[in-house]
């Protein structure tokens, strides 16, 4: 694997708290570690035990996947960066790629209609905005999803 | 993380150890069309030993689902945690999917 997210590099950032700002190739297996850093970051700051073994995993995961898949379409020349910080007692986490970006609400459909239940994909956005509190997508010199999750 | 198949009489029973996501979703599809193509139809994932599942992980389980019952077999989840459970309600995959609370009573609905 590429080590632009180095083990020791990312461990001194968790060790130091928030904030994290990371930068992984667009490749799938680099997903889990970064999740990893953030909710070991998560457990220390004492989020809940549902905010870090569910709500932010799983969320994180759905924007770093679409941001390797779709905003990056798996180009490993091209950088996913992560940021995380803390503001007023909310987790907030950022999730940069280098594509064009993506209309949030046409993206966004009912998986749970029984139409669609039987569908393979399209749970991700849904999830997102299922567990956090706020989800927006906005461009910043890159496409960014910002995800926010209070603590509570 | 890792997808142990082992057999127990008639049945295949998976443990999903780890994440189920978008990174290793193919590997757990293969291995159980593999057993499919072996001629096994009875199906257990045990989801004791398992972190957390994305929308890839749910979406492999829909379509292995399918998969089993179009070869006329069945499929049974098992030992799902509150935050596992949270994620197929939320989504409503829980009426799609036959969930056993654990792997005995799994074993006797199959």
């Amino acid at each position: 694997m590429h080590e632009s997210l180095d083990d020791l590099t990312a461990a001194y950032m968790a060790d130091r708290g928030f904030p994290i700002d990371v930068r992984i190739p667009s490749d799938l297996r680099y997903i889990e570690r970064v999740v990893e850093i953030v909710t070991r970051t998560c457990v220390a700051l004492s989020f809940s035990a549902r905010a870090c073994n569910l709500l932010v995993p799983v969320a994180l995961t759905e924007a770093l996947s679409n941001a390797i898949i779709y905003g990056n379409q798996e180009d490993v020349t091209k950088a996913v960066r992560v940021r995380a910080l803390i503001i007023e007692r909310a987790l907030v986490l950022e999730v940069v790629d280098e594509g064009i970006g993506f209309e949030f609400d046409s993206c966004l459909h009912d998986p749970t209609d029984p139409l669609h239940l039987d569908r393979e994909d399209g749970r991700g956005l849904f999830l997102m905005t299922r567990l956090m509190d706020r989800v927006e997508r906005f461009s910043d010199g890159g496409n960014v999803v910002r995800l926010t999750l209070r603590q509570s | 993380m890792s997808f142990a198949i082992k057999k127990q009489g008639e049945v295949c029973i998976v443990d999903v150890e780890g994440q189920l996501i978008v990174g290793n979703r193919q590997e757990l599809k293969q291995k159980v069309l593999d057993e499919i193509e072996r001629g096994e139809r009875k199906f257990l994932v045990d989801f004791s030993q398992t972190g957390y599942i994305d929308s890839s992980g749910l979406g492999v389980l829909v379509s292995l689902s399918k998969k089993i019952r179009e070869a006329g077999g069945a499929l049974r989840l098992a030992n799902l945690n509150d935050d596992l459970k949270t994620l197929f309600e939320l989504t409503k995959l829980d009426t799609l999917f036959q969930i056993a609370s654990n792997r005995d009573e799994a074993l006797r609905s199959l």
